[in-house]
């Protein structure tokens, strides 16, 4: 056992250091978020990507022809890492890079893979992916909205939401039903979009932090050409399953405050004349809070060293966003109780801004990209072989289903 | 990077593995807990003719010289397997306290017997019903001699030898006791999980030798149980492990309302709680196996890490699995209850959730997370 590079890894590493050195700053405590909610973000945003792209790092592990260097998956780890120091806005790109990317890759024509994927690296075009809607959620297959094909194009209408991005993205990938005779999962198609489409009207959704990072998006007699359709028809699922495991990849520890920011709080907040840290009820939840937090950054030496020694990880993975997310609410909320009465209060204070904000937006990390139950699912059926739940949708006509809100 | 085990280490375990299934060992813990036999003898010399209580005793005292790592993979296995041997007192716990801190004299004397079987150890700490620390250790040590007394002494029975914590005119120490000498009486106390005998032991004027110091001898003391609990975060990964496999055999075969019980999410939700706990623990306990082994200034935090989420794995793991059996969980015919007597027995051997949770934070405030 070691934590050290190997000499390759280690000159990689220093390859990547130097680069980020000479072309960004390292993070500080006036690093502004990464959001979504942050328009102002995307000029920014777009600018850092082309340097990477003109640099090889935009999509390190793509082919060159697409504008990577054919990484390994250790050295998109250790760029990662690196970059990850560095006060750099990436997060607008995560969803086309993580999720589209990857289906363009796997799904479209070689023709549409050199129009699209250089410039999704570049950052000069961003995309977007439009699967939930507001009668399927978790249950993402039970979506409504209708494909119907006229000749060599397709009439799509309906709505979406949930959609990350979606006010200033110029593609998305979209799964709709094109058969509402066939069950559930067989009546799914897959294309490709692009958001200036006429009939496309993208408004935001105002979310309980009062940020707007997601947005609904509605189709109203919209055209897409089949040529952009990816997959066959009816394979819509097959196809959104390869961008949800995807997204599983790349929705991993919540940010925000964790642990250390508690543990300093605690060590200088006063609460009956000694500090908050001196409370055995504060020490026992930050020993909780440690062991979680070092037990996911250990999963993931882990999985590294797996993929280092060119093996594939396991499924440890899985546990990281049901662990960070739910740690991020719980310290939220102890930061705030630690102000007592005073701790509803809107103070121009980073430390309080930080908890209150984690508060509030923890309840959306613990159900976007797959809620906490549905994990648990997924990690029952998939990692420990339960059976799937008998469902009561099964073998009917997608149009028999009942919804409860038709 | 590489935060695994070594394809020799993975090997080890593999055999561990296979030697305790073929021996029944969890069968032998169900053997030893009905018989009153307080330890299985037979399956002790076994393991002892592998050569598994020399791992980490030098080749000079005919001992394996291997490290921790190899000590890790085999802790696992017995944790999973509630191998009924008193390899926990004897191997992380006593053999430790010799290689780190006795003189040469001692370890020529008892290290080459450790190997081969002859001598046997634990240690003693407790008296009371409170954990133990450096002020209230009552029994007495005056110039080798000993008086006092200590309670919930795991193995003593079948142990030759006790490292005991006592109180001296300078602090504290550790010193090393033959069990056969005079003035030693052993008794019995009946426990939670009788497949590990507890006992108290007596002293009366007796005579010991001392290992290291006559004043920080809990510092000593500290130490050996910083390291010993990446061990015991071992066994009780292990049996967490086997408790959840344990669950979801059962899941997938018991049939409830048309279907098997574990395609109900409350249990498979249950289930998925008990792998991320494992998963949480497992991974702390690669770490804590790197510091043990390295012996870096992260051990304290590392070793607390492993052992706070590894004791809460195997509770949770161990509740659960009863959970998950209903009404068959609750008999005394399945083995749930082994593992739910054990794990308590392991949670508490070297010390407390809530005093493992506060010396984390403890050493937290040592150390420079700040």
């Amino acid at each position: 056992m070691d934590f050290n590079d190997t000499p390759e890894q280690a000159k990689f590493r220093t390859t990547c250091k130097e680069w980020l050195e000479k072309n960004a700053k390292y993070k500080d405590k006036s690093s502004k978020g990464d959001s979504f909610a942050n328009k102002d973000l995307v000029q920014e945003a777009k600018v850092w990507q082309k340097k990477k792209y003109d640099a090889g790092w935009a999509m390190l592990h793509w082919p060159k022809e697409f504008g990577g260097i054919g990484a390994t998956p250790i050295e998109r780890i250790i760029w990662a890492n690196e970059e990850s120091k560095f006060d750099v806005p990436k997060g607008i790109f995560e969803i086309g890079l993580g999720m589209c990317g990857p289906v363009m890759m796997q799904y479209a024509t070689e023709e549409q893979k050199e129009r699209f994927l250089p410039p999704m690296a570049e950052g000069k075009e961003i995309w977007c992916q439009l699967f939930s809607e507001p009668s399927a959620g978790s249950d993402v297959a039970g979506l409504r909205s209708k494909a119907v094909q006229n000749g060599d194009k397709w009439i799509i209408n309906g709505q979406k939401v949930w959609t990350s991005g979606a006010h200033f993205s110029d593609y998305g990938i979209l799964v709709v039903r094109h058969d509402p005779n066939l069950e559930k999962h067989k009546g799914l198609t897959f294309f490709f979009v692009d958001m200036k489409s006429p009939g496309i009207e993208v408004k935001p959704i105002k979310q309980i932090t009062g940020g707007s990072s997601f947005n609904e998006v509605y189709f109203t007699d919209v055209e897409i050409p089949d040529s952009q359709r990816l997959g066959e028809i009816g394979d819509g699922w097959k196809v959104a399953i390869t961008t949800l495991m995807n997204e599983r990849l790349a929705v991993g520890d919540a940010g925000g405050p964790d642990v250390e920011d508690a543990f300093k709080w605690a060590k200088t907040q006063d609460n009956l004349g000694e500090p908050i840290l001196n409370n055995k009820a504060s020490r026992e939840s930050i020993a909780d809070w440690y062991c979680e937090t070092n037990g996911l950054k250990n999963t993931k030496l882990r999985t590294m060293s797996a993929l280092s020694k060119g093996d594939t990880p396991g499924p440890e993975a899985s546990i990281t966003k049901i662990v960070s997310a739910n740690k991020l609410q719980d310290i939220g909320n102890f930061g705030m109780d630690s102000m007592d009465m005073a701790g509803m209060l809107k103070i121009d204070n980073q430390n309080i801004k930080s908890f209150q904000n984690a508060w509030l937006g923890a309840p959306g990390m613990r159900i976007a990209g797959g809620t906490d139950e549905i994990l648990r699912n997924i990690i029952a059926e998939r990692v420990l072989g339960l059976p799937q739940d008998p469902r009561a949708d099964k073998g009917l006509a997608y149009k028999d289903i009942p919804s409860g809100n038709s | 990077m590489n935060l695994d085990f070594s394809d020799d280490q993975k090997f080890l375990k593999e055999e561990a593995k296979k030697f305790l299934e073929k021996e029944n060992a969890l069968a032998r813990n169900r053997t030893v807990l009905e018989s009153g036999s307080k330890t299985d003898d037979e399956l002790w010399k076994k393991i002892v003719d592998l050569g598994w209580t020399g791992i980490r005793i030098p080749e000079q005292y005919d001992g394996l010289g291997l490290g921790h790592l190899e000590l890790c993979v085999i802790a696992e296995e017995l944790g999973r397997y509630l191998a009924p041997v008193p390899f926990s007192s004897s191997v992380y716990l006593f053999t430790e306290a010799i290689i780190n801190y006795a003189s040469d004299d001692i370890k020529q004397k008892i290290l080459p017997k450790l190997v081969s079987g002859e001598v046997v150890g634990t240690l003693a700490v407790t008296e009371a019903l409170m954990a133990p620390n450096k002020d209230n250790i009552s029994t007495n040590c005056e110039n080798g001699i000993i008086n006092g007394a200590k309670i919930a002494v795991p193995d003593a029975e079948i142990a030759t030898h006790v490292v005991v914590v006592t109180k001296t005119n300078k602090g504290t120490s550790l010193q090393l006791v033959d069990l056969s000498s005079s003035g030693v009486s052993i008794e019995h106390q009946e426990n939670i999980d009788e497949s590990r005998g507890h006992f108290s032991i007596t002293f009366e004027n007796v005579e010991s030798e001392l290992i290291g110091d006559e004043v920080g001898g809990w510092d000593l003391y500290e130490s050996i149980i910083n390291q010993a609990a990446v061990l015991f975060s071992y066994e009780q990964i292990g049996g967490s492990q086997a408790a959840l496999d344990m669950a979801i055999n059962y899941a997938q075969e018991r049939y409830a309302f048309g279907r098997p019980i574990g395609s109900f999410q409350a249990i498979k939700h249950k289930l998925a709680d008990m792998y991320i706990a494992i998963t949480l623990a497992k991974s702390n306990c690669y770490y804590a196996a790197w510091a043990l082994s390295t012996n870096s200034a992260d051990l304290p935090t590392a070793s607390a890490t492993a052992r706070v989420s590894s004791t809460k794995a195997f509770q949770l793991c161990s509740k659960e699995n009863i959970q998950t059996h209903g009404g068959n969980g609750f008999t005394w015919e399945y083995d749930c209850h082994l593992f739910y007597r054990r794990s308590k027995l392991l949670s508490l051997n070297i010390g407390s959730l809530s005093n493992w949770k506060e010396k984390l934070v403890t050493s937290l405030e040592q150390s420079n997370i700040n």
